[in-house]
């Protein structure tokens, strides 16, 4: 789906890359979770992967980075806009309309589509992100998690295979950062979508996630999956790992090995019960 | 909000603060101009905007009343500076009434309907859609300005002025990085890929809507005949100012 | 000390902040915690005047807000706000630090004294002479905090320090604020970020559609799920961890990670 070869992006007028020589591919289905500390290069990362760099923000790029067949460092945002999706931070800055119908409704009159296309389009991406009764409500009356439902479905109506969420929970609450991912992780099952999302609660996300991508200083220094990941070096990289990851961690380090890193509660409390068990 | 008035087609509305406006620069009578400024009460009162609508008019009462001084002093008689006066009154009253009670996505539609392309009628319902966002954010960064120690209410004019500095910089900010988060999230979805979009929701005139303008084109027609043909009693009593006030003649 | 009595605030006809009564004294830390929309930023718009209301009472150091100007109160009770941007004016950090000083009217004197110092403790002195709009999102919050900080205040709210600022950034400032508070000042946080507040060990007020919920001890808070549900909040993971286990006698009102960790080896010992 994505094939990433040595890809660096410096902004005008920086004299340091922001990315360097990124190296990776993504597959159909993958769930993805990119995170690092704050100026690793997420942030310009994602946004090669519909083209908003280098159309929208200036720089210089090299390598190769194809997206669903598609040269994205030669392209623009507007042709990539029906393969990537794009779920950006702050809610509120998405969605403009007086009602969340027409917002979602806007991506696929973008596209030029016929009238009853895009009713059913919005239908459908409302129905899935599950905001069928906020139809008729103005977007800036909605909560923060409603909000990026609705911006969920603004992207889901223009049907893409990919969908990249950057920190979508950044202002939402703690029960609208679990249901929010939760309703993203469903989207991956029920329509087959691919996920990259940049997230800081890796608490959160750990048991969603197929792979981990840590980045810092604008290259990637760790990837794999949570359990392989989440070791005492990368609590120092600035990435803050589950504290049950952390505390198996200390655990080791004081000799006491319960097996492999446990990246949810879950799993966590399976394997001190497990050991009580034993005994 | 839905009241009938809310939900009419902002067509036929438009016709009727333009029909308000026609008749009322068409007429000096005073009590011609009382009966458009009254009759647009019934329609305020269906669409529940009372409140609203009489701080529009406090809010031209500053203008409203210059207006009628302006006239006074110059020699008009009172009856004629209170028509002047009634007269932008009901200017002020017919477009506020128009503009409270039409959403800004439908005025784009309307617009959109009527030729103007997509791109500057979404310029404008963004616009005016951002309107109450930005307003909120003045105040929180006014909220968080005075929290380090500004007073804005002291000091002379200038110094009052210069203490806006750190309400606009903010904000300023604030708008551009608002506008290009927006630009992202468009770009990212397709804006500007086809001129030709067929919107989702489509104004149609209903017929209550296509009765209301009927009407009005109607009441519209019989004033035009009115004023020109049956000349109205006057009302005027012919009381100026008295000689000393006047600075002409 | 900070007292509310019976306070009740609307805002457009509605009620936003219903009967709270709350007496922090000097030195506390406190968390004020709550789903988005439970009227935690309105409460402490209180403490330095900028809301007032009419029905009930906000004393300050013995005074009610009523009395004062929002400048007057702002000499003792700094809020930071949430965004930077909202602050942010000046052409250099230097002269936007300093803002506050002058408006207080303090000699230049004190205030290069004052501003130095506040700008070496948050690590901005290299920044002094450049534009707060240069600097990236966590550099300018940390310059909208050393602007309030840099007149010292005997009390300090801060709403949400914690968003937008990663893993070592959010360590950073907690030390900083837990340094601050055992300096003897007053420490308030609105927050949501429970695992952020829990290594700060504060007292909890738990707020709720505009009332207090509950007041109290992080650890008694924290570990009652019914709280957490009605506050649309989530327990600690380690509170979670342990709860999970409590048929095994763990105590969910573990909280902290080495606490977790010493009582895990202590219990582990025989079977490893």
């Amino acid at each position: 789906m994505i094939e990433v070869k040595n890809l660096t992006f410096t902004y005008t007028g920086s004299n340091k890359p922001a990315i360097k020589n990124i190296n990776f591919s993504i597959d159909k289905g993958e769930f993805v979770v990119i995170t690092g500390p704050s100026g690793c290069g997420k942030t310009t990362l994602v946004r090669c992967f519909n083209s908003l760099i280098p159309s929208f923000y200036r720089g210089e790029i090299s390598g190769k980075i194809d997206v669903l067949n598609l040269d994205a460092s030669k392209s623009n945002t507007s042709t990539l806009a029906k393969k990537v999706g794009f779920v950006f931070q702050n809610p509120e800055n998405q969605l403009f309309s007086l009602s969340v119908e027409r917002d979602v409704a806007f991506g696929p009159e973008n596209l030029g589509l016929k009238r009853d296309e895009t009713r059913q389009r919005v239908d459908w991406a409302m129905n899935i992100a599950g905001i069928e009764n906020l139809r008729e409500t103005a977007p800036y009356e909605l909560s923060g998690g409603q909000q990026q439902r609705a911006a969920i479905a603004c992207v889901l109506a223009m049907k893409p295979e990919i969908i990249v969420l950057d920190e979508p929970t950044s202002f939402l609450d703690p029960l609208s950062s679990y249901q929010i991912l939760e309703a993203i992780a469903e989207l991956r099952d029920t329509v087959g979508i691919t996920i990259i999302l940049i997230e800081h609660r890796l608490d959160l996300v750990s048991k969603y996630a197929d792979r981990i991508m840590i980045m810092d200083d604008g290259r990637i220094v760790l990837e794999g999956p949570p359990s392989n990941v989440y070791s005492e070096e990368t609590k120092l990289l600035g990435v803050g790992i589950p504290k049950v990851s952390m505390l198996f961690n200390l655990l080791k380090k004081d000799g006491y090995d319960l097996g492999e890193t446990p990246v949810t509660i879950e799993e966590a409390s399976q394997k001190i019960r497990k050991c009580f068990q034993n005994d | 909000m839905t009241t009938p008035v809310h939900r009419m087609d902002p067509r036929p509305k438009f016709l009727i603060a333009l029909t308000i406006f026609i008749m009322s620069l068409l007429s000096m009578n005073i009590l011609v101009l009382l009966t458009l400024f009254l009759v647009q009460i019934p329609i305020i009162y269906v669409a529940k905007s009372f409140h609203r609508w009489f701080n529009s008019i406090k809010a031209g009462a500053v203008l409203a009343s210059l207006i009628f001084v302006m006239n006074f002093i110059t020699g008009s008689t009172l009856v004629f500076s209170l028509t002047m006066t009634l007269r932008f009154l009901v200017l002020i009253s017919a477009f506020s009434l128009f503009f409270m009670t039409t959403s800004p996505d439908d005025l784009g539609l309307a617009l959109e309907k009527m030729g103007l392309p997509y791109m500057l009628s979404f310029t404008f319902t963004t616009a005016v859609r951002l309107v109450p966002t930005v307003a909120l954010e003045a105040q929180t960064i006014i909220d968080a300005q005075r929290s380090r120690g500004l007073e804005l209410d002291k000091g002379g004019i200038v110094n009052r002025i210069r203490k806006y500095i750190p309400i606009l910089i903010p904000l300023i900010v604030s708008a551009i990085r608002r506008s290009t988060e927006l630009a992202e999230a468009l770009e990212s979805r397709a804006f500007g890929v086809t001129q030709k979009r067929e919107p989702l929701t489509v104004l149609k005139m209903k017929q209550s809507d296509y009765l209301v303008a009927a009407t009005v084109f109607l009441t519209l027609l019989i004033g035009i005949y009115i004023q020109i043909t049956i000349s109205l009693p006057n009302f005027d009593n012919n009381v100026t100012m008295p000689p000393i006030w006047q600075f002409w003649d | 000390m900070i007292e509310v009595k019976g306070l009740h605030f609307s805002y457009d006809r509605k009620e936003v902040l219903t009967n709270v009564n709350l007496k922090i004294h000097d030195g506390e830390f406190i968390a004020v915690m709550g789903e988005n929309g439970a009227g935690k930023t309105t409460l402490v718009k209180h403490f330095n005047g900028l809301l007032k209301s009419n029905k009930g009472e906000v004393l300050v150091d013995g005074k009610s807000t009523k009395d004062s100007t929002v400048a007057s109160l702002s000499r003792n009770v700094g809020l930071v706000f949430q965004n930077p941007d909202h602050q942010l004016f000046s052409e250099t950090v230097f002269q936007e630090v300093s803002f506050s000083m002058r408006n207080f009217g303090y000699s230049e004197e004190i205030i290069n004294k004052r501003v130095n110092f506040i700008l070496e403790t948050l690590d901005l002195s290299s920044y002094a002479d450049t534009s707060p709009f240069m600097l990236s999102g966590g550099e300018r919050k940390r310059v909208a905090l050393a602007s309030v900080l840099v007149s010292d205040p005997k009390h300090i709210i801060l709403d949400e320090p914690t968003i937008g600022q990663d893993f070592h950034q959010k360590d950073k400032l907690r030390n900083f604020i837990v340094q601050m508070n055992s300096q003897g000042r007053t420490v308030i946080i609105v927050t949501h970020d429970i695992e952020f507040v829990v290594d700060c060990k504060p007292r909890v007020v738990l707020l709720s559609k505009g009332s207090v919920l509950a007041d109290g001890s992080y650890d008694s808070l924290f570990s009652n799920t019914d709280l957490i549900d009605k506050a649309s909040l989530m327990s600690p993971q380690i509170s979670l961890l342990m709860a999970s286990l409590g048929d095994l006698n763990f105590d969910p009102k573990i909280m902290d990670l080495y606490q977790a960790k010493t009582i895990l080896e202590g219990k582990l010992k025989n079977c490893l």
